[in-house]
This record gives C-alpha cells, structure tokens and sequence, in this order.
C-alpha cells in the first residue's frame, strides 16, 4: 500500500511540475494547450505501441523487440492505401478520401494482425523454453521488416498529401487554432484505454490474461489451453502497434525511422510503468508523451534539439531511483 | 490393480540436467485419500508435477482411469477431471477471490453449482470474495487454493503440502475439509508433518531419493516405526 502511495505522488508530483513549468514557459492559455494536446496526442501513440509490448512481456515473458516495427509498417500500410500510386492503388475504386482512410485503416489493422499471429505460431512458439533466442529473433525479424519496407517502398521517408475531412479541421480554443486530428487520436487512444481495461477486468478472456501475466503454467493446470491466449495477445499486440502507425501516419508521415524511435520510448513507458502492468503502461505512456511535447516546446530557440529524444530516458531514470520496479510493477 | 484411478509406474523425470525420479510406482485407489510421505528433496512435488505433465516423465508410464497420460499437455490433462493445488499456495494474487473461482470453471455455471458445498467448507471465502488474494492471511490463501481445484468436477485432486506454514488451528481446519471432499474425490496428497498425514490418509506411497521404496495401508505404517524411523526421520 505504501509503494502505492508512493507511486501515485510520484506520478502526481511529475505530472504538476511538466505542466507548470509548461504553462510558465508558455506564457498563455493557448499556448500551454498546444503543448498538452500534443503531450496527449504522443502519449496515445506511444500507449497504442507500449501496451502489446506489455501485456505480451507480462503473459509470455517476451520482449518483442519488433513491436516498433509494426507501427512502421503501420504508417506504410494506411499511407499506402490512401495515396494514389502505390502497391495498392484505391483511389481509382474508393475516391471518397475519408471513406479511404477507414479503409486504409482497416487495411492496416487486419495486416498487423496476421503478421503478429504468424511471427507467434510459425516463430516464437517454438522457442518460449529459450528466452534469449526470442529476443535475438524478434530483434532478427524487426530488420527483415525493415528491410522489406525498404524494398517496398524505398528509403524515401513519405509526407502524407493526401487531404481527408478530419485531418484538415481545426477548432479554437483560447484564441489558439488545435488541430481536430490530434483530438481525433487522442480519443481513439483512451477508447482503447478504456476498451483494453473492460477486456482485462469484465471478461473471463481477461481473466485468464491477468492470471497467465502471474503464473501462467498454473493456468494451464487449470485445464486452459495458454498457448491459445498467447496467440490471441500477440496478435492483438501487434494489431494495436499497427493501428497507431496508421493513425500516426497523416501526422508524422511513413519513414524507417518511426520503428526504433517508437520502440525505444515504447520499453522506456513499459519500464517506468512497472513490467507488465496495464495501469502503468496507460499512465507512463500520458507521462512519457506529455514530457517529450513539454521538451520540444522548452527546445524551441535553444540548441538543446536533442532535448526531446532525451526526455523519456530521464524520466525513467527519475522514476526508477523512487521505485526502482516502476511505477506500478512489482519486484520480479 | 484395476481399481486405481491413478497408475504411476516407474517414472523417470529429468529436470534440466538433473534426474530426479529414478523410478517413482504410485497406485491411487478410488475414493481414497493416498500421500506421498519423504523428506525433502525427496521427489514427491516432482511426482505431482510429472503427473500434471509440467515435468514430463522421460519413461514410466501414468494412467488416469486407463488413459495414458504420458505426453499430454497440462490443460489437456487437467480437462480430463485432475485438479492440481501446488505447495507455496500458488493463488492468483492480482485477481479477486471470486475471479480466482471463477477461471478455474471449465462449463458455464461450475462455480454457480458447486459454490454453496464450497463456501460451507470455506466461508471466510464467501465473506472475502472481492478481496485480492494478495490481501488475504496463509491460511485463506490455502483454503482458496484448494477451493479453487473443486470448482470444476475433477475425479481426482493433487494437493501439495496442505499444511505448510500454516498454525495449527488453521490445519485441524483445512484436515476436516479435505475429508469431507474426499467423500466425492479421490486424493493424492504430499505432506511433510506426518501427524497430519497419518490423521488423514488411508494409503502411503513413500519416496527417497526420487524412487519408491515402501507403500501400502496407512494404519500399517502407523504401527512400522522402523519404517517410519528410516525414512521419514520421525520417532
């Protein structure tokens, strides 16, 4: 209960101290709202990579080390499919724009999901008695993935051109123009929250999953087939990192480089919310996002540009020297 | 022979590189309560163990009511009616009381059917259900534990050092239950204090040194002080 406490104004703590040095350094309401929404809009992303790597790593005790690689080919996928001249040319058959992103997202998701459910049955599964062989190979895979990308679609880092309703709009608030994408994702991220947290607590598929993240040989004696679950997990992990790509796409475009960033401060969120803890996955995601947009902001006619790329390994050192197992984890 | 509802015969179990059942022959009658006496390190978790197919036997052969279970999986031999309670009381911790009853049922309704004989063994568990189990005190932890395997219909129940770190008022508790469900199931049990042993079991099968070297009608062995004093280290 104590460690509990500690963690909560731990995060309390944290979290006033980026949004009052934010709104300080901003100057402004609006201001200081750009900075959070783009805080938020981050942290969604991050959450929709960190969560599989997660509750995979708590479940099957496997780090997949090619979780970010799913969100790149996230991005090109759904880039892809909306953009004329492409692999898969929709636009001749689809030309609504909106209706082609829905589907481009589609398109993505279901990718996402057969890649992880035949990473999991054809390759990891038969090394789960050999931990260090899947890291080796999840790390193997993430650069033939990256390698296919490339040959797909060259080195050329792509910037989304092609207009849909939601991407263009934008609302005021505080005399200061938001962009209703950014809302857009940040919602589609805490219904995932949300939706991920029903599944986990209200099912019994969740309870199993909870249960296996403990001790999940004991499931088995319980008469459940875990390795079914595993694969449903996976998949559904990797589906998730491909999701986030898609929706990341219109934003920050398709290039290789989104794999490894992602990837990175995805393990950071995962490691400073505590291994295999959802809660902590949710809420170091939030923390992690908020603080790269507060340090991107702080960057802005500085020459510390490294500043934001930085950000997410300092704030897991600071909360790894108040508790060292994360925010929400327990000693493993 | 034939009525055993359990079959072991002369397992061999590695685990990694080490051998540690040389040769382990059990028989389970039906509607007994059968245990595993030994020291430590004896070989009687790993016998359990073998028999759930967590650490499958390399030879020797375990039936279930005729069946080989050899190179089954767990789940598949727990569906075939086992029930395994693990030593350390090996309970969900992050799941409530009620969730850790609720995954072990394998047909809609197991926990709706059997939950009034369950919370009449155990009611603290009624009154505790949505308490994490990591809240709960050893010896609720243990009752839940072994609450937990009679939730679906199993025909035979392992239960792995009931008595284990528990006082003793808790254990004349968690004894008079265990009599009471084996009036329905079979028992296979390991324990270590033979007090509690001799007090609930019909049959022995002793281990040393991962074989089997004496079994035989539990009231023999209570009168074999040689035995007792040989291998179990007790006066």
């Amino acid at each position: 209960m104590a460690s509990k406490r500690t963690s909560v104004l731990a995060i309390a703590a944290i979290l006033i101290a980026l949004l009052a040095f934010s709104f300080i350094r901003s100057g402004s309401l609006g201001n200081f709202g750009i900075t959070v929404l783009s805080g938020l809009f981050q942290g969604m992303l991050l959450f929709l990579v960190a969560s599989g790597l997660s509750i995979v790593f708590g479940l099957m005790d496997v780090l997949n080390l090619a979780q970010g690689s799913f969100f790149m080919l996230g991005a090109y996928v759904a880039y892809d499919v909306q953009h004329p001249g492409g692999v898969v040319d929709l636009t001749a058959a689809v030309p609504d724009p909106n209706l082609r992103f829905v589907l481009a997202v589609i398109v993505t998701v279901l990718v996402g999901a057969a890649l992880g459910a035949v990473l999991e049955r054809g390759l990891l599964r038969r090394l789960y008695i050999r931990p260090v062989f899947q890291l080796v190979l999840t790390f193997g895979v993430s650069l033939v993935m990256l390698e296919l990308v490339k040959a797909i679609w060259t080195t050329t880092p792509f910037s989304w051109t092609e207009t849909f309703g939601v991407r263009e709009n934008f609302f005021t608030l505080f005399d200061q123009r938001f962009s209703t994408y950014r809302l857009f994702v940040v919602g589609i991220g805490l219904l995932l929250i949300v939706g991920i947290a029903l599944l986990l607590n209200r099912t019994r598929i969740g309870i199993i999953i909870r249960a296996g993240v403990e001790d999940s040989e004991m499931v088995q004696a319980l008469g459940i087939n875990v390795r079914v679950v595993f694969t449903l997990v996976f998949t559904l992990g990797c589906a998730i990192a491909a999701l986030g790509g898609a929706v990341a796409a219109p934003f920050l475009g398709a290039s290789t480089t989104l794999a490894s960033t992602f990837l990175l401060q995805a393990i950071a969120v995962v490691v400073l919310g505590g291994l295999g803890s959802y809660e902590g996955t949710a809420v170091g995601s939030l923390m992690v996002g908020l603080s790269i947009a507060v340090a991107q902001d702080a960057a802005i006619g500085t020459s510390l540009s490294m500043l934001p790329s930085i950000t997410p390994m300092l704030l897991l050192v600071l909360v790894l020297l108040i508790r060292p197992s994360g925010l929400f984890g327990e000693a493993r | 022979m034939s009525d055993h509802l359990l079959e072991v015969d002369s397992i061999q179990t590695f685990i990694g590189q080490f051998h540690i059942l040389e040769g382990v022959s059990v028989g389970v009658p039906q509607g007994s309560i059968t245990v595993l006496l030994g020291r430590n390190g004896a070989g009687k978790t790993t016998t359990l163990r073998s028999i759930m197919g967590m650490t499958p036997p390399a030879s020797g052969s375990i039936r279930f009511d005729g069946v080989l279970l050899n190179g089954k999986t767990p789940f598949a031999i727990a569906q075939m009616g086992i029930g395994y309670v693990p030593e350390h009381r090996a309970i969900f911790k992050a799941l409530s009381v009620l969730e850790n009853l609720k995954i072990a049922e394998r047909k809609n309704g197991d926990l709706a059917r059997k939950g009034d004989f369950i919370y009449e063994l155990f009611p603290d568990l009624k009154r505790l259900s949505h308490l994490s189990g990591g809240q709960l005190s050893g010896g609720q932890q243990q009752m839940l534990a072994v609450a937990r395997a009679l939730v679906p219909d199993n025909r035979l129940l392992l239960i792995d050092e009931p008595s284990e770190g528990l006082a003793p008022v808790i254990i004349e508790q968690l004894m008079a239950a265990i009599r009471r469900l084996a009036a329905q199931t079979t028992v296979l049990l390991v324990e270590q204090n033979f007090r509690v042993a001799s007090r609930l079991a019909d049959r022995f099968v002793i281990i040393d040194e991962g074989k089997s070297v004496a079994s035989g009608a539990m009231d023999d062995l209570k009168t074999d002080s040689g035995l007792i004093q040989r291998y179990l280290g007790v006066a």
